[in-house]
């Protein structure tokens, strides 16, 4: 918990949640509203891999795949759920068949470690939410470079250094590079400006966190409630 | 005026604001086809469709969720638990991710949405079907909770928590539906917050809301056989909480008996004497006194049931002891 509650209305970005599995539901709310409206957005619903082991998960996915909600519901199978790897909490071992219980849900999973073919499942993902209004459960197989939190040893008790190193091996951005270079699109100096404009990205975003203010006291009981001001009351009592 | 039953009031409420705003929609386990398991939905899904009027499966956390994502993007539905019973199976959504969204959020999205059921014990329905949910949900900062207990309260209530930008919980008695009460034709719409004065006396104070208002009100009938008159304070919304009405009144009686159909422990009771010992202490004639559901998961047994609920004697006698008359 702490800081994961981003959101940011301009982009849709809906956050942000910190209950394992609860924003599955929402999510498939959101593309309940867009079918409600007739529109052809897509809700895309990001969740770990120990979210298939919760009811809220299933339940959503029932009810996306009953009522054909366009969502794409994507699974980051980073192989950890915190400490518990997947084979110790899931019985099975393949996490997108968790989809095949759901006539309507379209699955599938891909390799995680390459951007170009994560690109292309989820275009398809998304170009059937968008055509068909029907739903996918997508599992992105990945691996986690860092411990689950700050309190959190790099391997921990629960992996081995020898586990960690193999797969960075298979980083997704060298992975890319490497692949861009060989068709010969990309040179070291392409990369390493781009890698500069990154890491200047990320530091000024790290300055402004530094830089902000804390809150003002008055802060603490804002934003419990809304003004309703839709509408104003029309009578009053009896 | 026409005199109508509360489920109709509620019926009446629900019709009108799909008719007014075609953001709302009500989605639940039976609300459609079946006509609501209660029939408060009765003859939506002809008048609206099954796009607006949605039957769900029995999921009751994934479609309380499925709610408060479709509220976050504009829409307003009505989530109807079959009873508050199930809303336990939901409560992470109501709790987690309705309350809170705003907040979390700075201030970004609000969730508009309506949780309503009935609540509260009927007749033998034993243990796990038996409960008053208010005092746990008035406990969470971000929701608003609403028990009205005439056909006319639930009529202007609900339309007003239809209307609300806030996530609303509407607990309905559930053995009040049939109860019967004067419903105006015309529209009106009946404030959150705002408590009311539903019998007006000097002697002594009963606070209290929901279901027990006929407790109330009954008690205040035999009470005043004996020349005792008290001010029933119905509550209406419990969160927020009209305390101004509380201390109002208890100013004037000097005497507070607070009634209420959920445990003693951690109950609405326990804040509302709070109240009243630090804004009337010079005013008290009498400590202030619960009634209250025994410390018991609801028995089956029609007569230890009956030995566990509030009801009229129990609030005479505490009325009566605050008096000091017993």
């Amino acid at each position: 918990g702490g800081s994961m509650h981003m959101f940011d209305r301009s982009l849709n970005f809906l956050g942000g949640h910190g209950i394992v599995g609860s924003h599955v539901p929402v999510a498939a709310g959101v593309g309940f509203a867009i079918k409600y409206r007739g529109g052809d957005q897509v809700c895309v619903c990001f969740m770990g891999d120990s979210v298939v082991n919760i009811g809220a998960f299933h339940e959503a996915l029932n009810m996306a795949a009953l009522w054909k909600l366009p969502v794409v519901f994507v699974i980051e199978n980073n192989r950890y759920g915190m400490g518990t790897a997947v084979e110790r909490a899931a019985a099975i071992k393949d996490l997108s068949r968790r989809g095949a219980a759901y006539d309507g849900l379209a699955h599938a999973a891909v390799d995680g470690m390459n951007v170009l073919e994560v690109r292309e499942q989820a275009a398809v993902a998304i170009e059937r939410a968008r055509k068909e209004g029907a739903p996918t459960l997508l599992e992105v197989r990945t691996y986690r470079f860092m411990g689950h939190s700050m309190s959190d040893a790099v391997s921990g008790t629960y992996r081995t250094k020898a586990e960690l190193e193999e797969y960075v091996k298979q980083d997704p951005i060298l992975h890319l590079r490497h692949t861009m270079q060989e068709a010969g699109e990309f040179t070291d100096a392409d990369f390493e400006a781009l890698d500069a404009e990154v890491k200047r990205i990320v530091q000024d975003a790290w300055d402004f966190a530094d830089n902000s203010p804390e809150p003002p006291l008055e802060a603490l009981f804002e934003d419990v409630l809304v003004e309703t001001t839709s509408e104003p009351v029309i009578s009053v009592g009896a | 005026m026409p005199i109508i039953t509360y489920r109709d009031a509620l019926n009446q409420a629900l019709r009108e604001e799909m008719q007014r705003d075609d953001r709302v929609f009500i989605m639940g386990e039976e609300v459609g086809v079946y006509n609501g398991a209660y029939k408060v939905s009765k003859g939506l899904l002809e008048e609206f469709g099954e796009m607006r009027v949605v039957d769900t499966p029995i999921a009751e956390l994934g479609f309380a969720g499925i709610g408060v994502g479709a509220a976050m993007v504009g829409l307003r539905p009505i989530i109807e638990f079959m009873t508050w019973n199930f809303a336990l199976l939901a409560i992470d959504q109501v709790v987690n991710s309705a309350a809170k969204m705003l907040y979390m959020s700075g201030g970004q999205y609000n969730v508009p949405i309506v949780f309503r059921g009935p609540n509260g014990a009927a007749l033998q329905l034993s243990a796990q079907h038996s409960q008053a949910w208010e005092s746990w949900l008035m406990h969470i900062p971000g929701l608003k909770v609403v028990t009205p207990g005439t056909p006319y309260d639930a009529k202007g209530l609900l339309k007003a928590a239809i209307r609300d930008d806030n996530p609303v919980c509407f607990l309905e008695g559930e053995m009040l539906y049939n109860s019967r009460g004067e419903v105006p034709e015309e529209e009106y719409v009946i404030p959150l917050g705002k408590a009311e004065l539903k019998r007006e006396g000097d002697h002594c104070s009963i606070i209290t809301n929901g279901k027990m208002i006929l407790v109330a009100l009954q008690a205040a009938d035999q009470l005043a056989k004996d020349g005792i008159r008290v001010d029933v304070v119905d509550l209406r919304t419990v969160r927020p909480l009209d305390v101004e009405a509380i201390t109002t009144s208890v100013k004037k009686t000097n005497r507070a008996v607070v009634l209420e159909e959920g445990w003693e422990l951690a109950g609405i009771g326990g804040h509302i004497a709070d109240v009243i010992q630090r804004e009337c202490f010079d005013h008290l004639d009498a400590p202030a006194l619960r009634v209250h559901q025994a410390d018991v998961p609801m028995p089956y047994a029609k007569n230890l049931e009956r030995a566990a609920k509030p009801d009229v004697a129990k609030t005479i006698a505490a009325v009566r002891k605050v008096m000091y008359l017993d």
